[in-house]
C-alpha cells in the first residue's frame, strides 16, 4: 500500500475507513504467508538456493556397526575418484569434536567407537553429489565389533543409562497401593517415530572474509548452529551468521539434529574456501539422525469401586540412544505428562533415561509428553473394562478438580481446568452415547468387522521446562513508506509463526499485513535466541514483537502528544490510520512526519516468561506457564481376520484461548492429530539383530496417506474462552497439544478388540497398533474368551 | 536425440546422462527448482509433474514421479511444472484453491499435490471424494492431515473458465505433432547409452546388439536401481514409444494386454470383468506410479511381492514372450522361476499378457493386506477363484504373493478345496492344507506367523463373502 493512495483519499474518507476494522489483524484467519509462493514453486528453500560454480556437494559415509571401535579409517582412496576435493575425518575438524546440545556424545565424526548403526565416520566433498558418494563409498574402514545393547527392557535391567533416573513423588504411594481395593498393573512398549519432515536435514554454507561462515541452514534453533559452527570451527560466535527463511518441516526433529549437517559444511567450506552443502538422502536422513523416544513403561494403579485412583507407580523409561541429546528434557515431559488430565492419588513417578546403541532419540513434537500421556488413558481403559463401565465414565470420574484434586505430582496448582466441560460438550456434540448403542448392534450383527469408539482428553502444558529458554526477542524497522520489516528469533517450519507474528504486529499499528514484511531468521538481527520448540514459538516471539511494536507505538505517541499538542487519549491509531484528536492521517504519512521530525522507527523487543519454575532436587515446582487442552472422540473399524482398520469419524474440540488465526489453528490440530494417529498406528520403526533401521524410507516406513484421514474428520475450536494468563492476545500454544489427541484413536481400536470380550477385557496393545498386532490382540482375546467359555 | 516440450518451450537433448531423472534435468541443468525432491524413490510424490501425450487429436495429461522417471521418456511430449502454472500475478485454480483453504504449511509437499490436482482437473471434469483421493494418495503431506487439501481439490472446480493449456491446447497438439517420434531415438553420454525403439523389430534388434541391455518400460522399478541403489546402466532400452506393445484388446474369450500398456490403462480394461482387480490396481502404488508403470514390468521384475502376478495367475492368464518373429505363450505360473528369476530367455521380452474373460471364469476374489491401506507395498496377497457348482467345488486356482520367493498357487490348499462340499469344515481344512503350501519370512512388514495367520484367515473371508454377500466384509468399503 503506497503513500499515493493516502494521499488521495480524503478527510471523510479517511474516517469512513478509521471506523471500520482492521481485516488482517489479530483473530482474522489471515493464509500463510508464504502460501502463494509455495503453491506456484517459488518458496525457496535451502537446496532451491542459486549454487556457485565452485559449490562443492558433501555425502557423509557412516558406519555399518551398532557399536565397535574404529581400528582404520583409509580415504586415500576417495581421492581417485575424479572431481573429489577433500575427505575429512574427525582430525580434521578444527574445533570442538562434540556437538552434543548440552552434554557430550555427539561427535560430529567419530573419532574412535562407534555408537549406532549410520553414525557419521567422514565426510567427502566433490562437484556434485553422487561423486562424492562414490568417492566415500571408497574408504576404507576397519572395525572392531563391541557388544551392542540394542533392547530398551536390557538396557533398564543393567541400569545402562545416558543420565541418571529423577522421579516425582506425591504421598505414599506405595501405602495406597497396599490399602487399594482394586488394582492393575502392566508393561506397554510404546513405539518411536521418525519425523519424516518433507525436506530433509540440509544446510549449505559460504565462507566470509572474516574467516566466519554465512551459514543457510534448515534449523528449529539458528542460535545453536551457530555456537556449534564456531566451536567446531573454533572462531567466535560473531564471525558465524545463521540464516533461516524457511523449513520444509521439522517438528523437533530439526532442534538440535540440523546441527550435525551444517557443522560438516561449514568444516569443509573452512579447509577449503568454498562454498558448501550438504543435503542427506531420505535414508541416510532416516538412519542418521534421532526419532521420538520409544518408550517401555510399567505401571501399577490402586482404584476403589467407583474407578476412582487412589494411587499410582510408574516407570517411564525411555530409549534414548545413544547420547543424552535433549533425552533429560525429554523423559522429564513424560514424567510430568504421566497424569495427563487425571489426579493420581498418592503417586511415584520415575523416568529413566536408558542408553541403546541406537541413533541418539531427540526432540519431536510432544517432547516426550505423548508417552508419558498415553498411560493413564491405558489404565483407564483397564479399570473401566474390569468394572464393567465405560471408559468415558471412568475418564470423568478421575479428572482433576473438586477439593484436595487439583495439585499434579509435581506440586503445580491445575488452575482454569477446561477439561470436564469440554468433555460434556464433546460427548453431546460427538453423539458419543447414541452410537456407542449403535456401535453395539453394529458388532452384534457384523462377523468379521467390529467397531470401537472412544473420547480422551488431553492436558498439556506449556513452558520450555528447562526455564532459562523460555525468553525471546524481535526487531521492527519502519520505513518512511510506512512499510514495516519484522525479524523475530522464531522459525518458520510450516506451523504459521511468522503469520501469526505479523499479524500481531498489524494488530499492534493497525496496518494491513500486507504492510509487513518478514525476512528471514537470522542471528544478526536478533541473537541468542531458543529454539522454536515446545509449541513456544508465538508465545515468546509474538509477545517480543509486540514489545517492539509497542515501544515504536509509545514514540509516536509521545512524538504526536508534543507535535500537535494533544493529549495521550487523543491519538487511536485505527485501520491504516492515525486519529489524532480531530485530525486523521494515513498511517505512512504519519511515519513520514514522525521520520522528519527525527523519531527513531526502528526497536527491538524482549519477552520472558513469568511464574515459572522447578526445582528438581526436590522435584516440585510450576514448570508450566499454563495448560491447553482438548478433546477427541475417534470411532474406527478393525477387520477381525486381518487386524486392517479405518478412522470412521473424528470429532476434536480443542481449546487455543483466544485464537490468534483460526485457520491456522484448525491446521496445526488437523494436523497433529493425523500425525499423531500415525504415531499410534502404521508408522512403525523396526530394527534388525545388528541395530540397523530396516525401515529406512517411505517405502517401508508408512506415514498416514490421505486415505488414513478419518473419513468424517469435525474440528471445532472451544469459543470464549481466553487464556487467563497474560499471554499474547490470551491465545494458547497449539502445537504440540493436539497431537495427543490422537491417541483417541488407538483406544478405540482397543476398544473395537475389548467388544468381542464383552467389554471385559482391556487387550494389550503395544504401539504403534499395526494390523499385525492388532489382529494378535484380537486373538488373544477370543482365545480368551473361549477359555472363559470352557470354564 | 530427443525432443520434447518443456511448457512450450522446444527442447532437443543429444548427450545428457541417460542415467539422469526427470527430477534431476529440472532442477540441475534447467534451474527450476520449484519441483522437490522429498525421497528420489516414488513414494512422496513431492516431485510429482505432469505429462501431456498426444493421444488422437487431444492431449491427454498424467502425473508422474519425476524421481523414477528417466530423462529419454520426455520425448515427444510436453513437461509441464508447477512453475508453468501461474500466469503472470494469477494463480491457476488448483493453487489459487490450495491458498484459499489453507492447504500448506511448510509448503515442501505442495508442488507435488498442486501438479496431482492439476491433472486431476484436467482429466476428470468435477471429482468426486473417491477420485481425489486416488490422485492424491501418492502425494504424502506430513503437515496438515489432507482435510483442507481435499477441499481445495473439490473446490477448484468451482472455477469453470478453460485455464490456458486449455486455450493453447491447438498450438501445443501443432507443436507436440512435430515432435513425434518417427524413428528410434538414442542418447549417449560417455559410455552410457539410451534408445528409444518403436517397433518390434527394432527393439529385438537392440536386444541381441546389446545383450546386457535393460529394457525400460514405465522405470517405476528399475529406476530404483539408479536413485537408490546408485547401480549407473550402462544401456538402457526404453519400450514407451512401441505401439504395438501398448495395445489392448477385448474379445470374447480373453483380455489382451500389451506388456508397455500404463496400469491405469489396465484397470480401465480389467475392472468391469474382475472389481477386485480393479480395486487391487486401484491400491496399487500411486496413481503418478501406475501412470507410468506397466504390467509387463511388474511381471518382468519377477519380485515376490508384486501385486498383479498373484492375481493374473489365480485368473490363469498367459504370458506371451518374443524374441525376433518368434513367440511363445506360456502359463504366467510359469515364467516365475526362482527368486527374480524367470523364464525369459536372453533376447526375448513380454510382449503381452492374455487375461481368460470373467463369464467362465468364477468368483474371483482378491485381497491386499498391508500396514497402510494406501501406496503400501502387500504383506500378504491372497487371490481366490473358485468354481463352485450344486455345493461343490469344481476347481480352485488360489495363489498369493509376499508368501514365498515367488508369486505362488497354494497347490495343497486347492486340491483339499477341489472336489470338496462348499461350507466352513472343507474351508477349516483347505486352512490346514495352505500351511503346507508356504513358509514365508519374517521382514519389516510382517512376520512370518502374521503372514500365515492371514492367508488362512482370508480363507474364511472369502468364504463368507460369497455365502452372505450382503455383509460388510473389508474395511476398504469405508470411504
Ligand atoms: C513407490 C512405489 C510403490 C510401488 N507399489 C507397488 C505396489 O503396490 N504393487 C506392486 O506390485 N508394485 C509396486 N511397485 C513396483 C513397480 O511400480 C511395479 O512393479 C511396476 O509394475 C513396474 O512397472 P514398470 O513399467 O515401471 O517397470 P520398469 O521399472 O520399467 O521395469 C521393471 C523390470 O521389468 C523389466 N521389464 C519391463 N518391461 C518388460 C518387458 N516388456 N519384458 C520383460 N521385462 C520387462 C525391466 O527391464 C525391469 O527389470 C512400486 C514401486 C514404487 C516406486
Ligand atoms: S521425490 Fe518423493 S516421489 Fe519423487
Ligand atoms: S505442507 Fe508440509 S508436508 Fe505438506
Amino acid at each position: 500500500m503506497s503513500n499515493h493512495t493516502h494521499k488521495s483519499n480524503s478527510h471523510a474518507e479517511m474516517m469512513a475507513l478509521a471506523k471500520q476494522d482492521l481485516t488482517t489483524g489479530v483473530g482474522r484467519s489471515v493464509k500463510h504467508e508464504s502460501a502463494a509462493k509455495q503453491v506456484s514453486g517459488e518458496a525457496i528453500y535451502i537446496d532451491d538456493r542459486l549454487e556457485f560454480p565452485n559449490q562443492l556437494h558433501v555425502y557423509i559415509r557412516t558406519s555399518d556397526q551398532a557399536h565397535a571401535r574404529v581400528t582404520r579409517i583409509d580415504t586415500s582412496p576417495c581421492y581417485e575418484v575424479p572431481g573429489v576435493t577433500i575427505a575429512i575425518t574427525a582430525k580434521d575438524i578444527p574445533g570442538l569434536v562434540d556437538i552434543g546440545p548440552l552434554k557430550p556424545g555427539d561427535p560430529l565424526l567419530v573419532e574412535d567407537i562407534v555408537e549406532f548403526f549410520g553414525q557419521p565416520l567422514l565426510a567427502v566433498a566433490a562437484s556434485d553429489h553422487e561423486t562424492a558418494r562414490q568417492a566415500a563409498m571408497a574408504a576404507i574402514i576397519e572395525y572392531e565389533p563391541l557388544e551392542p545393547v540394542l533392547c530398551v527392557e536390557q538396557a533398564l535391567q543393567t541400569e545402562h543409562f545416558v543420565s541418571d533416573p529423577h522421579t516425582h513423588q506425591r504421598g505414599d504411594s506405595s501405602a495406597a497401593l497396599a490399602k487399594a481395593k482394586h488394582k492393575v498393573s502392566g508393561s506397554v512398549h510404546i513405539g518411536g517415530q521418525e519425523h519424516f519432515y518433507l525436506e530433509t536435514q540440509i544446510s549449505s554454507v559460504v565462507p566470509t572474509e572474516d574467516g566466519g561462515m554465512i551459514v543457510y541452514s534448515s534449523t528449529q534453533n539458528p542460535t545453536e548452529v551457530q555456537k556449534l559452527v564456531a566451536e567446531v570451527l573454533a572462531i567466535p560466535f560473531n564471525k558465524v551468521q545463521i540464516d533461516m527463511r524457511r523449513m520444509g518441516g521439522g517438528f523437533g526433529g530439526k532442534e538440535t539434529q540440523a546441527a550435525g549437517p551444517a557443522c560438516i559444511a561449514a568444516v569443509i567450506a573452512k579447509l577449503t574456501g568454498r562454498p558448501t552443502k550438504v543435503r542427506l538422502p531420505r535414508m541416510e536422513d532416516m538412519m542418521m539422525t534421532g526419532k521420538r523416544h520409544p518408550f517401555f513403561n510399567q505401571y501399577t494403579v490402586g482404584y476403589d469401586d467407583s474407578g476412582m485412583i487412589t494411587g499410582c507407580e510408574m516407570k517411564l523409561a525411555g530409549n534414548c540412544g545413544n547420547s543424552p541429546d535433549l533425552s533429560d528434557s525429554i523423559i522429564d515431559r513424560a514424567m510430568f505428562h504421566s497424569d495427563n488430565g487425571y489426579y493420581l492419588g498418592d503417586a511415584t513417578i520415575t523416568g529413566y533415561r536408558c542408553k541403546t546403541n541406537t541413533a541418539s532419540n531427540t526432540a519431536y513434537r510432544g517432547f516426550g509428553g505423548p508417552q508419558g500421556l498415553i498411560m493413564p488413558e491405558i489404565i483407564l481403559d483397564e479399570i473401566a473394562r474390569n468394572l464393567g463401565k465405560d471408559p468415558l465414565e471412568i475418564r470423568k470420574l478421575n479428572l482433576y478438580g473438586g477439593e484436595g484434586r487439583d495439585t499434579t505430582h509435581y506440586y503445580q496448582k491445575v488452575e482454569d481446568n477446561v477439561l470436564p466441560e469440554l468433555l460434556d460438550d464433546l460427548e453431546q456434540s460427538s453423539d458419543y452415547q447414541q452410537r456407542r448403542q449403535d456401535i453395539k448392534a453394529y458388532n452384534a450383527s457384523s462377523p468379521i468387522l467390529k467397531k470401537g469408539l472412544a473420547l480422551t482428553p488431553v492436558k498439556f502444558g506449556i513452558s520450555f521446562t528447562a526455564s532459562f529458554l523460555n525468553q525471546a526477542g524481535a526487531l521492527i524497522h519502519i520505513y518512511t513508506d510506512g512499510s514495516i520489516h519484522l525479524n523475530h528469533g522464531g522459525t518458520e517450519m510450516g506451523q504459521g509463526l511468522n503469520t501469526k507474528v505479523a499479524q500481531i504486529v498489524a494488530e499492534e499499528f493497525q496496518v494491513d499485513f500486507a504492510t509487513i514484511q518478514i525476512t528471514a531468521t537470522n542471528t544478526e538481527k536478533v541473537p541468542n535466541t531458543s529454539p522454536t520448540a515446545a509449541s513456544s514459538g508465538t508465545d515468546l516471539n509474538g509477545k517480543a514483537a509486540q514489545n517492539a511494536a509497542r515501544t515504536i507505538k509509545q514514540r509516536l505517541i509521545d512524538f504526536a502528544i508534543h507535535h500537535f499538542s494533544v493529549s495521550e487519549e487523543d491519538i487511536e491509531f485505527r485501520n491504516n490510520h492515525v486519529l489524532i484528536r480531530d485530525q486523521i492521517m494515513a498511517f505512512a504519512d504519519f511515519i513520514q512526519l514522525a521520520y522528519v521530525n527525527q523519531i527513531s522507527l526502528s526497536s527491538t523487543g524482549f519477552y520472558r516468561t513469568p511464574k515459572i519454575y522447578y526445582d528438581r532436587n526436590t522435584a516440585r515446582g510450576r514448570p508450566f506457564y499454563y495448560f491447553a487442552y482438548g478433546a477427541a472422540c475417534s470411532e474406527v473399524v478393525i477387520d477381525t481376520l486381518t487386524g486392517e482398520y479405518k478412522i470412521l469419524r473424528v470429532d476434536i474440540l480443542h481449546d487455543v484461548g483466544a485464537s490468534l488465526n483460526p485457520a491456522i489453528d484448525i491446521g496445526q490440530i488437523e494436523g497433529a492429530f493425523v500425525q499423531g494417529a500415525g504415531w499410534l498406528t502404521t508408522e512403525e520403526l523396526v530394527w534388525n539383530d545388528q541395530g540397523r533401521l530396516m525401515t529406512s524410507g517411505p517405502a517401508s516406513y508408512k506415514i498416514p496417506a490421505i486415505t488414513d484421514m478419518p473419513i468424517d474428520f469435525r474440528v471445532r475450536l472451544v469459543e470464549n474462552r481466553k487464556n487467563k494468563e497474560d499471554t499474547v492476545f490470551n491465545s494458547k500454544a497449539v502445537g504440540e497439544p493436539p497431537f495427543m489427541l490422537g491417541i483417541s484413536v488407538y483406544c478405540a481400536i482397543k476398544d473395537a478388540i475389548s467388544s468381542l470380550s464383552d467389554y471385559r477385557i482391556s487387550p494389550a496393545l503395544d504401539t504403534p497398533a499395526t494390523p499385525e498386532r492388532v489382529l494378535w490382540a484380537v486373538q488373544a482375546i477370543q482365545q480368551n474368551s473361549v477359555k472363559q467359555s470352557a470354564n | 536425440m530427443i525432443s520434447f516440450l518443456v511448457d512450450k518451450e522446444l527442447r532437443v537433448e543429444q548427450h545428457p546422462d541417460p542415467n539422469m531423472t526427470v527430477l534431476n534435468y529440472l532442477r540441475q541443468q534447467l534451474g527450476k527448482t520449484g519441483t522437490k525432491e522429498g525421497c528420489a524413490s516414488g513414494d512422496c510424490g513431492a516431485c510429482t509433474v505432469v505429462l501431456g501425450e498426444l493421444d488422437g487429436d487431444q492431449i491427454r495429461y498424467k502425473s508422474i514421479n519425476a524421481c523414477l522417471t528417466f530423462i529419454s521418456t520426455l520425448n515427444g511430449k510436453q513437461l509441464i511444472t508447477v512453475e508453468d502454472l501461474k500466469q503472470g500475478d494469477q494463480l491457476h485454480p488448483a493453487q489459487q484453491a490450495m491458498v484459499d483453504n489453507h492447504a500448506s504449511q511448510c509448503g515442501f509437499c505442495t508442488p507435488g499435490i498442486v501438479m496431482s490436482m492439476f491433472a486431476l482437473g484436467k482429466n476428470i471434469g468435477q471429482p468426486d471424494k473417491e477420485e481425489i483421493n486416488e490422485a492424491l494418495a501418492g502425494n504424502l503431506c506430513r503437515c496438515t492431515g489432507y482435510r483442507p487439501i481435499i477441499e481445495a481439490a473439490e473446490k477448484m472446480y468451482a472455477v469453470t473458465t478453460p485455464d490456458r493449456f486449455a486455450i493453447e491446447q491447438q498450438q501445443t497438439i501443432a507443436q507436440l505433432r512435430k515432435i513425434q517420434p518417427q524413428q528410434q531415438a538414442e542418447l549417449s553420454n560417455g559410455h552410457k547409452k539410451s534408445f528409444n525403439p518403436t517397433t518390434l523389430t527394432e527393439l529385438s534388434t537392440l536386444l541381441e546388439q546389446y545383450p546386457d541391455a535393460r529394457m525400460v518400460a514405465g522405470g517405476t522399478d528399475l529406476a530404483l536401481e539408479v536413485t537408490q541403489f546408485h547401480r549407473p546402466i550402462d544401456t538402457l532400452i526404453y519400450i514407451g514409444e512401441i505401439a504395438a506393445l501398448k495395445q489392448i484388446e477385448l474379445s470374447e474369450t480373453a483380455i489382451t494386454i500389451g506388456a508397455a500398456a500404463s496400469l491405469t490403462d489396465c484397470y480401465d480394461a480389467l475392472n468391469h470383468d474382475y472389481p477386485d482387480l480393479g480395486a487391487l490396481l486401484h491400491r496399487f502404488a500411486s496413481l503418478q506410479i501406475r501412470n507410468q508403470g506397466t504390467l509387463g514390468g511388474n511381471i518382468g521384475n519377477a519380485s515376490p511381492i508384486g501385486d498383479s502376478p498373484p492375481a493374473l495367475i489365480a485368473l490363469n492368464a498367459k504370458v506371451v514372450l518374443r524374441k525376433q518373429n518368434q513367440s511363445r505363450t506360456l502359463d504366467l505360473q510359469d515364467y516365475f522361476l526362482d527368486y527374480k528369476r524367470t523364464a525369459q530367455q536372453p533376447g526375448e521380452f513380454i510382449e503381452k499378457v492374455i487375461v481368460p474373460r470373467a463369464s467362465d471364469n468364477g468368483e474371483f476374489r482378491c485381497y491386499k493386506i498391508s500396514k497402510r491401506l494406501d501406496d503400501d507395498i502387500s504383506a500378504v496377497l491372497g487371490c481366490f477363484n473358485l468354481q463352485i457348482h450344486q455345493g461343490i467345488v469344481e476347481s480352485a486356482r488360489i495363489a498369493f504373493g509376499g508368501m514365498a520367493a515367488i508369486p505362488k498357487r497354494a497347490t495343497a490348499c486347492e486340491q483339499a478345496l477341489t472336489g470338496a462340499p462348499w461350507n466352513m469344515a472343507t474351508i477349516e481344512t483347505a486352512k490346514q492344507a495352505l500351511l503346507q503350501d508356504f513358509s514365508p519370512i519374517s521382514d519389516f512388514r510382517a512376520s512370518q506367523a502374521y503372514r500365515t495367520q492371514v492367508a488362512t484367515n482370508l480363507l474364511t473371508r472369502y468364504f463368507i463373502e460369497l455365502e452372505t454377500p450382503d455383509v460388510t466384509t473389508r474395511v476398504t468399503a469405508y470411504v
